[in-house]
This record gives C-alpha cells, sequence and structure tokens, in this order.
C-alpha cells in the first residue's frame, strides 16, 4: 500500500502529549506538509508543554515561545525579518490554541489578517483552556461543563465564530481541518503553502483529559465532528467557499455528545437545543458552499 | 551635516542611519513624528527595512521580538500608555536576550489623561531588564540610537532610549547628522549567534523548571554589570569617531559644590543653566546629570557625590508611598558609602515647566535645613 502522507517526521515521539492528544496529531501532520524549511512561533497554550521542558524539544524545527496574546504579531515579526535578510522562501507559522486565538490573541490575530501578512495562523481548538485546567474560552461550546462552567452552569454561550470573524478580513486562504482526516489537512496546507498572505487553519483537536473522554476516542471524536456537522470541515479560497469533507447524511449530536463526560449532564432538551444551533450553523454554511 | 529637527526626527535619523532592518510602531502622542518619517523613508526605500504597521504597542513589541529573535536589527518607539501595554513583552525581550531598542518619550501616565512629560512611564519599567539612557539634548538622542545598538547587540539586552515628552520631542535645535559611512564604521552590521535557522534548529523561551531558571537570570545580571563597562568604553569609542561624548553620568561643576542637585532630562540642562546663575551670585551649586538608569552608574555617583554637603534629587516622577524614583536609586547607592544628607524634590509632573527659577528656589530652601525634615518636597504644588 503506497502511504498518503510522507513518512519523515520532524516530530520526535518524546514529547509531552497527554495520551490520546489531538494537538500532538495536528502539529505532526502540518509538519509532514510544511517540511524542514519552517518557523513556528507558540504563545502560552498545551504545546508550550507538550515541546518539552528546557533544554529538550519535540520539534525538528525552529520555534520561539512567545506570550499569549502576541502569536500573530510576533510570526508577522518573524516574517519581516526574513524577508529583510533575503530568505523570503520559509513558511513562518504562529501556532495557537483557541484560548490564544478566540480571546487574548483576537486582536493581534486581526491585526496580521488585515495586513494580510505572509504567514500561517493555525489554532488546535480543543474548546477551552486546556493547559490551565479546563476553563472555558470563547471556543467551548454551548452546553459543555468547564471548570468555570460546572454542570449546575453549564456554558450558555454558542461557540465563537472564529472562522467567519477570520473571513470578515478576506485573506487569500483560510480551511478548517480535523485530525481524523489528516490527508485533507495535508492537502490543503501543499496548496496553502504557495500562497503569498494570510492563511488562517483551524483544526479541531479533542482533548481526552478536558473533555471527558477515552484517550482511544479522540479520532472517532473528531470524525464525528465532522460527521454530524459540528465543525464542518471546508476550505476559503480567495472568498469562494468549498467543502473538502462532505457530510450527505449528517449523524445526529447525540452520538458526538454521548462520548463525552462534558456533556453527560445534558438533559433531552439541552441536546435538542445543540442540535438546532448546529443545523441552523450548517445551513448558513451549506449556502454559502452552493455559492449562493 | 547640520540640521535642525525636532527631537522625534533626530530618533528617526538615528535609527536610519543605524540600518534597522524592521519596524513595528503604534502610534501615540507624542511620539508620532517618529514614525510619520521613519514610514517615509522605508517608503521611499532610503531604508532598506521592512515597516509592520501594527494595532497595538503589544504588538510593535511582540514584532519587534519575533524579527530580532530571526537576526534583524528591530526598532520601535513609544510612549506614557503604550510603553505600559508593552510592559508585559518588555520583560520577555530582555529575557530572550534580544538587542532592540526602543525610543520612549516621557510622557505622564493617565488617568487624568494628559500628554505631557514626566518620567513614571519609562521608570515604572526600570526592573524590566532594559537599559535606560536619558537625554537632554536632540543630538544626544540621535546619537543615543547609534550608541545603542552597539551596546545591546554586545551584551544581548534591550535599551530604551528615554525624552522629555515636547520639551525634546517637539523641540527644534540642531543636530549634526553623521555621515552613513562613519556610522557604519562605528556600528557593524548585526550577526546575531542565536537566531532561528531551519538549518540549525533550536527552541527558544521553552518551560524551565527552577533547575535552570535562575541561571537564566544570573546571566542577564551579568549582561547588565558587563554593559557599564562597555558603555563607558563605547563613550571613548563614540567620541572618537564623532567627537561627541556621552558618560554614564555628566558632572557639571560638582568638585567643589555644596549643594550638588541631581537631575535628569531636560531638567537636567535647565539646572546647569541654574548653576551658573547661582555661581555668578557666589553660591557653591553644582550639577549630576545622570543619564543612565540601568545599568546603575553606582561608583560614578558616589565619586562626584562625594564633596557634596547637600544632596538635592529633583525627580520628575513619583512612587506613591515613597520617593522620587532617582532619589530612591541615589540614595541606595550613597548608603554605607557617604553619610550627606539627601533632600528629595518632585517637580514637574505632567509636563509643568522647571524654571531656573525652580532650582533656586529649591536650594535656597535646603540652605535653611541642615538635614531633611521630610521624605520628599513639592515644588509650587496648589494644595
Amino acid at each position: 500500500m503506497k502511504p498518503t502522507l510522507p513518512l519523515e517526521e520532524l516530530m520526535s515521539p518524546g514529547h509531552l502529549a497527554c495520551q490520546g492528544c489531538g494537538a500532538g496529531i495536528a502539529m505532526r501532520t502540518t509538519l509532514k506538509a510544511l517540511g524542514r524549511d519552517t518557523m513556528f512561533t507558540f504563545p502560552a497554550c498545551c504545546w508550550t508543554v507538550i515541546d518539552g521542558p528546557f533544554p529538550y524539544s519535540c520539534l525538528e524545527v525552529p520555534l520561539l515561545h512567545m506570550a499569549f496574546e502576541a502569536t500573530a504579531a510576533t510570526a508577522a515579526g518573524i516574517k519581516a525579518a526574513m524577508n529583510a535578510l533575503g530568505k523570503d522562501k520559509t513558511t513562518i507559522c504562529g501556532w495557537a490554541g483557541d484560548g490564544g486565538t478566540f480571546d487574548i490573541g483576537l486582536q493581534a490575530l486581526s491585526g496580521a489578517a488585515e495586513r494580510n501578512d505572509d504567514i500561517f495562523y493555525f489554532c488546535y481548538d480543543n474548546e477551552a483552556y486546556m493547559n490551565t485546567g479546563i476553563q472555558r474560552s470563547g471556543a467551548t461550546p454551548y452546553g459543555a461543563w468547564t471548570t468555570t462552567t460546572p454542570v449546575k452552569h453549564f456554558k450558555k454561550e454558542v461557540k465563537k465564530s472564529i472562522d467567519d470573524i477570520v473571513a470578515a478580513h478576506k485573506p487569500p486562504y483560510q480551511a478548517t481541518a480535523s485530525v481524523a482526516y489528516p490527508e485533507d489537512l495535508y492537502k490543503k496546507l501543499i496548496k496553502a503553502k504557495d500562497i503569498r498572505g494570510f492563511k488562517f487553519i483551524h483544526i479541531i483537536s479533542p482533548c481526552p483529559p478536558g473533555w471527558k473522554a477515552r484517550p482511544e476516542d479522540t479520532v472517532k471524536l473528531a470524525r464525528l465532528a465532522v460527521q454530524t456537522g459540528i465543525f464542518p470541515v471546508y476550505e476559503v479560497e480567495a472568498g469562494k467557499y468549498a467543502q473538502t469533507m462532505k457530510t450527505p447524511n449528517r449523524k445526529p449530536v447525540l452520538e458526538y455528545l454521548k462520548l463525552q463526560g462534558r456533556f453527560k449532564h445534558l438533559k433531552e432538551d439541552d441536546v435538542a437545543e445543540i442540535q438546532r444551533i448546529v443545523d441552523a450553523r450548517y445551513a448558513e454554511l451549506e449556502k454559502r458552499f452552493q455559492g449562493c | 551635516m547640520k540640521k535642525v529637527m525636532m527631537g522625534n526626527h533626530a530618533i528617526s535619523h538615528g535609527a536610519t542611519l543605524s540600518r534597522v532592518q524592521v519596524i513595528a510602531a503604534y502610534p501615540i502622542t507624542p511620539q508620532t513624528q517618529v514614525v510619520e518619517l521613519l514610514s517615509e523613508i522605508v517608503a521611499d526605500q532610503k531604508l532598506k527595512a521592512e515597516f509592520i504597521k501594527v494595532e497595538s504597542e503589544h504588538s510593535a513589541m511582540a514584532a519587534c521580538i519575533g524579527a530580532s529573535s530571526a537576526g534583524a536589527r528591530a526598532f520601535t518607539a513609544t510612549s506614557a500608555q503604550g510603553l505600559a501595554l508593552m510592559h508585559e513583552l518588555l520583560h520577555w525581550a530582555a529575557g530572550a536576550r534580544l538587542p532592540i531598542v526602543m525610543a520612549d518619550i516621557n510622557r505622564a501616565m493617565a488617568p487624568p489623561w494628559t500628554i505631557w512629560t514626566d518620567q513614571n512611564d519609562s521608570l515604572s519599567q526600570r526592573d524590566t531588564g532594559w537599559m535606560q539612557f536619558y537625554c537632554q539634548s536632540n543630538q544626544e538622542v540621535l546619537d543615543s540610537v547609534i550608541m545603542a545598538y552597539k551596546v545591546a547587540e554586545k551584551v544581548l539586552m534591550p535599551v530604551m532610549i528615554v525624552l522629555d515628552a515636547f520639551s525634546l520631542s517637539h523641540t527644534y535645535e540642531i543636530v549634526d547628522l553623521p555621515d552613513q559611512a562613519l556610522v557604519d564604521t562605528y556600528l557593524p552590521p548585526f550577526d546575531y549567534k542565536y537566531k532561528l535557522n531551519v538549518n540549525d534548529p533550536h527552541t527558544y523561551g521553552g518551560l524551565t523548571t527552577p533547575d535552570w531558571y535562575m541561571e537564566f537570570r544570573v546571566k542577564m545580571q551579568e549582561a547588565m554589570e558587563q554593559a557599564l563597562g562597555i558603555i563607558k568604553k563605547e563613550a571613548v569609542e563614540f567620541e572618537k569617531t564623532f567627537g561627541r561624548r556621552y558618560d554614564p553620568v555628566e558632572p557639571y561643576m560638582v568638585d567643589d559644590a555644596d549643594i550638588v542637585l541631581v537631575t535628569s532630562g531636560t531638567a537636567a540642562s535647565t539646572a546647569r543653566f541654574a548653576v551658573d546663575q547661582m555661581r555668578k551670585k557666589g553660591k557653591k551649586v553644582g550639577n549630576l546629570r545622570m543619564r543612565l538608569l540601568r545599568p546603575f552608574p553606582f561608583a560614578d555617583v558616589r565619586e562626584h557625590l562625594k564633596n557634596a554637603r547637600k544632596v538635592v534629587i529633583v525627580d520628575r516622577n513619583i512612587s506613591y508611598g515613597y520617593h522620587g524614583i532617582w532619589a530612591q536609586e541615589v540614595k541606595s547607592a550613597l548608603y554605607g558609602h557617604s553619610k550627606v544628607p539627601v533632600f528629595n524634590f518632585i517637580a514637574g509632573l505632567g509636563g509643568r515647566d522647571i524654571f531656573p527659577e525652580t532650582y533656586i528656589d529649591i536650594v535656597n530652601q535646603v540652605k535653611k535645613m541642615k538635614k531633611p525634615d521630610q521624605e520628599l518636597y513639592w515644588v509650587e504644588v496648589k494644595r
């Protein structure tokens, strides 16, 4: 059988990710697509830890750790320096979690997107502040338990639509992806690598400890997120939407929710509410996929 | 070539002559002309640099950190609220050992809203690991930018060039613009050994346990101690190249002075003028201008204040519930080395003018006292 992804690994196995960490799969796949001529900057996020403590690193590319809210601006600075030094072919990436993207890093993200800085901005989205111990973020979905949205007062606000916020900046390329479909992510990155300007990649990355799910269910959950329509996988190239993982027969959201302890307190009505939210969002996106 | 220019443009020319490669900046009064002129110079391709017009000062410093980490000479300028917003990243730039140079136009902190000068913005950043050079003329501002890169890149610590809002930033003075070729002989290109490099990949700034954190910090302190010697050496080198000299402190008639006024920024040149007037009337008064806040020039301060019978520190800043900040610094340097009484006066906050008469009044007040009977004295304040 011919492998569907390059065999070369730029992320070594001695990392500190939890069992079944989606963010680990996201990075591993990303590096396969971007290769060695790539630099990263990370804000405070799970990957601050996953990379390994000083003096260790599990990545075979240069990495600059940075403050929480500064990812996009830092990547823009690295890119400007590489341009000034005549090394403009190197791919420069900001790599942040959902807190660093949806919340504290949103301003810098918007600035870089508006300036159309020639960088990749990755958000690996595990839907809460997982590194600090599972506090709600703007990416936490309706209905979820977190330590700051306890069961009695589970999260009542709908997940912020970061993709629409970024889309409003009209970047040359943006995409969503799921760690269950690495070939899809790979293909998107190979294409985007040659596009100059701001590129936003949003990857749903299940978190077994934070989602109260079994580590062996990570890929299953990442797949169900797509199949239920909770996390539609698509790309937007120069404003044109295309659904890259089609879901003609969407599964009920319950199939996704019931595998996760963070939703176990939900009553039938709550699940129905989530189904309604997902259906409405999906219908909205479907129009864009059809180009209307 | 001599030109008449405002302090802000002296900064822009200093950065241009230093051949900065990445500029990231956000506008704030009274800094705007610095970046306006630089954006024009870059757009006209008179300077080969990338200018990132960021959406905040926090992002300005973040972009400088990214650029410097990748091996480019990085520059920014800000003031007051903007500097405060950068605070987190000032620690980051120094902790990451990046030789970034920035200009801070001293503007008082709000509220109430103000745009005029005092030093609380920059002095609040005392413990971030940035060197701070306080300037008193536009020539010194321009020269200091060039010298700052030389020093910063030798010890791998960042430098803040500090100048007063309006009384320097918007004041026009004659400035000698050095030839580019001369600057190039003094300041070689930035060659950063630890830059991000895909052919030799490393991780910088990663999670560090108590086993290693202190080892990073002792190196920062050593770098700052080393910087003091380099600044003194560079004062000589700079004078050899350009004919102008900037020492860590600038004494004026201190050797036989009974009373020495310790001042900084433009308030120092006024103090010198006042000293001349008082000397004409036979009063033995001198002035010690503080140029360096960090690294702190302990030995120079002790040396130049050793003959004084009274030391009077006039602070254009205050640490609420304590003294003026220069007073704390100078007193701490003198402790155990001198028994001279130290008086602290707070003057000129929020841009209120400090006149020669202000100093004359202060000296007259101090002459009546053997030692201070209060921790600090407010000058010309309405109550």
